[in-house]
């Protein structure tokens, strides 16, 4: 799920603005940094967390005013240098400011413990607290998209830059506007993933290429298919790295046996991609590049 | 999504080709002069870093036949750049404690015959090349980036895991390999082969790119769909230079673990990725002698950054912001007074 709110804001800003962004990662790292800076300051989890949102709209809105504004027109080229250069200058921005020890959230009291689920499953409360969330999202995107005037608008936009613009529609403000949106969603997750893990620098890049991977499976500017994507690749990581070692140490009489699971198991998700992009190059729900 | 947009044929003849000539003379001069000059101060550190600048000069050459010439933008070249630097440091492994690589189907020994393994080096790199090409192909613009990643990362954890070869903290070899008459350990030995080879490769870009086939492959980046209904198949063209392009990369690659004696997954990062394209577009896309340029400024950068500020690297991310945002043609653009290369 929290793969679902990072690829959510990918998707969003990749479908509707045409733009690839790199710095997304850098995002997600500045939320976790945030809510954890201001949770330890208040003692208050839930100010980190709106923190989290703040710091990752802001930063979001500051970067697209002042570099990403310039590079719509551009080719894909100088949008993967010019978001390439700034995860250089996030990362060690945030080395700068908070040094480079990993910091630690505690979670309130109220979300760490456990319940137990119908069948007797025994789950981490936040877990669900984070799948609640990223559901939410869903349907608030969705709801955005389909049912409000802003949704029209990024959708004009979408289909046709100049005739929205002519209109009398402020385009630069709505990117501005799509971009920190975007922005506060990896902002999101970046803070409900940095109360399971650590918060450090480079936090955001694996999750990075984990949610490209998501956003063209599902199939580019698709919500659904950031969800259905975000799913199917969770589920295949997990249960890939559950179940390949076990099953390739039971068949191979190769002392290496497990290991050569384990590795097999790291690249399953790439396998995925590679399979659903041969069968359909423009991922499952997209609508052809 | 928008395809990179390019007008002029690269062998055009046009005002500034003969300046741009002049311009990539200096380029190679340039370098080799400062390695000379470094060598003749004992400044056995300089020879070094202008090997560096060699080798990843050549892993940009490489790159810069796939993203300039045929206008594929690959985000997974560190994938061959790795997997020469593995084929070099595998094969060198063996041959220090004398085991074969495998036996079946036949037997191959390890090597440390840099004349051996540079073509095995460049035959698994393009062996990878033709695979990932072959399906990456099958996508267009913002999905090929990603799909070119994918494998990249795909490769990347491999290694990670494969304990056989080091796992996550690579592999070392403590001799580097032999080229036939030479004393290779000898800095300024090293940066000849390094160099030479790279003059290689760029007269070899420069052949292909003048070429039939290099008329074809730029012709098939400007308009496929013209291109093909004059009788050039696209998805071959496409697919053969990508197959050259992580050919030329993986020498690099095994020229690079030799430079250090050590290969590990870094080599396989997408950080080696966007390094090696951040190179090709600091020193202009599309330009035989770009890469070049590109990589001695990066070096360069990275060294005296370094020296500047603990922080270097956020400096760095600002420098490649507003080389993108202000000079799109690249350092060579900038020399040249052309915007934006054909």
């Amino acid at each position: 799920m929290m793969l679902f709110l990072m690829a959510a804001g990918l998707t969003l800003v990749f479908g509707v603005m045409g733009l690839i962004n790199l710095a997304h990662g850098s995002l997600f790292m500045v939320g976790a940094f945030a809510c954890a800076w201001v949770a330890a300051a208040t003692g208050w989890f839930w100010l980190g967390l709106l923190a989290s949102l703040v710091a990752a709209a802001g930063a979001g809105a500051l970067v697209e005013m002042l570099v990403i504004r310039r590079l719509y027109r551009r080719d894909h080229l100088d949008q993967v240098l010019a978001t390439f250069a700034l995860i250089l200058v996030f990362s060690e921005g945030t080395r700068w400011v908070f040094g480079s020890f990993p910091l630690y959230l505690n979670l309130p009291s109220a979300l760490s413990g456990a319940v137990t689920l119908p069948g007797g499953l025994v789950y981490p409360l936040f877990r669900l607290v984070i799948i609640a969330v990223g559901a939410a999202v869903a349907v608030g995107l969705w709801l955005l998209i389909t049912r409000t005037r802003l949704g029209i608008r990024i959708r004009a936009g979408e289909a046709d830059r100049e005739m929205i613009a002519a209109l009398g529609v402020d385009i630069a403000r709505l990117y501005t506007i799509v971009f920190a949106l975007g922005a506060a969603l990896a902002g999101l997750a970046g803070a409900l993933v940095g109360s399971i893990q650590s918060v450090q620098v480079g936090m955001g890049e694996p999750v990075l290429i984990l949610a490209f991977v998501v956003v063209v499976i599902g199939g580019i500017g698709s919500i659904k298919g950031a969800l259905i994507g975000a799913l199917l690749v969770g589920m295949t990581d997990t249960l890939g790295k559950a179940l390949l070692p076990d099953l390739f140490a039971r068949f191979s009489q190769a002392p290496g046996g497990d290991a050569i699971g384990a590795s097999l198991a790291s690249m399953l998700i790439y396998i995925l991609m590679a399979l659903v992009l041969i069968l359909r190059p423009q991922g499952l729900f997209g609508t052809g590049a | 999504m928008q395809e990179p947009t390019h007008s002029a044929g690269q062998t055009m003849k046009r005002p500034g080709a003969l300046r741009e000539a002049l311009i990539n003379l200096a380029i190679l001069l340039l370098l080799v002069g400062v390695a000379i000059a470094a060598h003749l101060a004992g400044q056995g550190f300089t020879v070094t870093l202008a090997t560096k600048v060699a080798i990843l000069a050549l892993a940009g050459v490489g790159l810069n036949l796939a993203l300039g010439y045929g206008g594929m933008i690959s985000f997974g070249h560190a994938a061959f750049f790795g997997i020469g630097g593995y084929v070099t440091g595998i094969l060198a492994s063996h041959a220090a404690d004398g085991t074969p690589v495998f036996t079946l189907p036949f037997t191959v020994m390890g090597s440390n015959d840099m004349l051996g393994i540079w073509p095995m080096a460049m035959l698994v790199a393009g062996a990878a090349a033709g695979l990932i090409g072959a399906l990456s192909l099958r996508t267009k613009g913002v999905y090929f980036i990603m799909v070119t990643l994918a494998f990249a990362q795909m490769i990347f954890y491999f290694a990670l895991s494969w304990s056989r070869y080091g796992g996550e903290d690579g592999l070392s070899f403590y001799v580097r390999n032999n080229f036939p008459g030479m004393n290779t350990f000898d800095p300024i030995q090293y940066f000849a082969i390094c160099a030479g080879l790279l003059a290689l490769a760029l007269l070899l870009t420069a052949m292909v790119t003048q070429s039939r086939y290099g008329l074809a492959l730029q012709a098939v980046r400007q308009n496929s769909l013209r291109a093909a209904a004059v009788g050039i198949r696209p998805y071959a063209i496409r697919l053969t230079a990508f197959v050259l392009s992580g050919m030329l990369t993986g020498l690099a690659g095994s020229l690079y673990a030799d430079l250090n004696r050590f290969v590990s997954p870094a080599m396989l990062s997408w950080h080696m990725s966007g390094e090696i394209m951040v190179l090709v577009i600091l020193g202009g896309v599309g330009r035989l002698c770009g890469p070049v340029a590109g990589a001695a400024i990066f070096i360069l950068l990275e060294h005296l950054l370094g020296g500047v500020s603990e922080y270097w690297q956020a400096l760095l991310g600002l420098l490649l912001l507003v080389i993108v945002l202000f000079s799109p043609g690249g350092l060579i653009g900038i020399l040249t007074g052309r915007a934006r290369h054909g």
